[in-house]
């Protein structure tokens, strides 16, 4: 079962660094060919320390139906 | 849940062994080269931020220091470091300075200055350094260069760690010039699309 919760990322502020990678218990965080980082909607179980290390705040935690990409 | 360690996660261990060598002989400043060149052929021919991301020795130091052993308030940090505006500013200042650098060991190495045996830091503020370097053992621009480099990295250095200790562990990494300068390498090459 998915989580209620999912990390989203703002793309125009990320500025790829990868802590977010390092912290993601199921590593669903990944950054996509240096641009920026991005999180797999399956994988991510809603926990928020990736948010929580972000050194730039792109990341925030949502309700997963709210979220629609 | 645990995951899999590799070689490159201890590469926090090479920050720290670079900023000891500088306070024994200034020559091993060179090696701070790697640092600089690595992140940016990585850029240029993958196309990617790898360095940033798995290899950046200063940045695990950070997340090290500010993050395990809770030396970071943790705050989120302004807005205005990681704008555009400050990311490009400071990546423009930092590469003025670089560029003066090489100019004042391009003067020593013309004969049109001689060998200052001091570490600048914040660009500004120069402290004598003289026991790590023993007149003679280079050519003089070699030492000058030295100097000049290792001012650059401990300043920079120095900036993190202030940054780390008041915001979240890595907010250096919001407008590190090699940061700036590798993503900005990433988003012309992979197209206007990101």
């Amino acid at each position: 079962m998915l989580s209620k919760k999912i990390a989203i990322c703002n793309k125009k502020v990320c500025v790829s660094c990868g802590t977010c990678t390092k912290v993601c218990p199921p590593e669903a965080v990944s950054v996509y060919k240096g641009c920026y980082a991005v999180v797999d909607r399956e994988l991510c179980v809603g926990c928020g320390k990736c948010a929580g290390v972000c050194p730039v705040s792109c990341i925030t935690v949502r309700e997963r139906e709210a979220v629609n990409e | 849940m645990n995951r899999k360690r590799h070689w490159y996660d201890y590469l926090w261990i090479w920050a720290i062994i670079y900023f000891s060598l500088g306070f024994f002989n200034i020559l091993f400043a060179w090696l701070g080269m790697i640092d600089f060149f690595l992140p940016l052929a990585i850029a240029v021919i993958g196309g990617n931020k790898w360095f940033c991301n798995n290899f950046c020795g200063r940045g695990q130091l950070f997340s090290l220091v500010g993050g395990k052993l809770g030396c970071s308030l943790n705050k989120p940090a302004p807005s205005w470091i990681y704008s555009k505006w400050f990311r490009y500013g400071f990546l423009a200042f930092f590469m003025i300075m670089f560029g003066n650098m090489v100019f004042q060991t391009y003067i020593v190495f013309a004969g049109a200055g001689t060998l200052k045996e001091v570490i600048k830091l914040f660009w500004s503020v120069k402290v004598p350094w003289g026991w790590t370097y023993t007149a003679g053992m280079t050519a003089d621009w070699i030492a000058q260069f030295s100097f000049g480099f290792y001012s650059i990295m401990l300043t920079s250095f120095i900036i993190g760690l202030i940054v780390m200790i008041f915001f979240k562990p890595r907010t250096w990494c919001a407008f590190c010039p090699m940061g700036t300068m590798t993503q900005l390498i990433c988003k012309l090459r992979n197209g206007k699309s990101h």
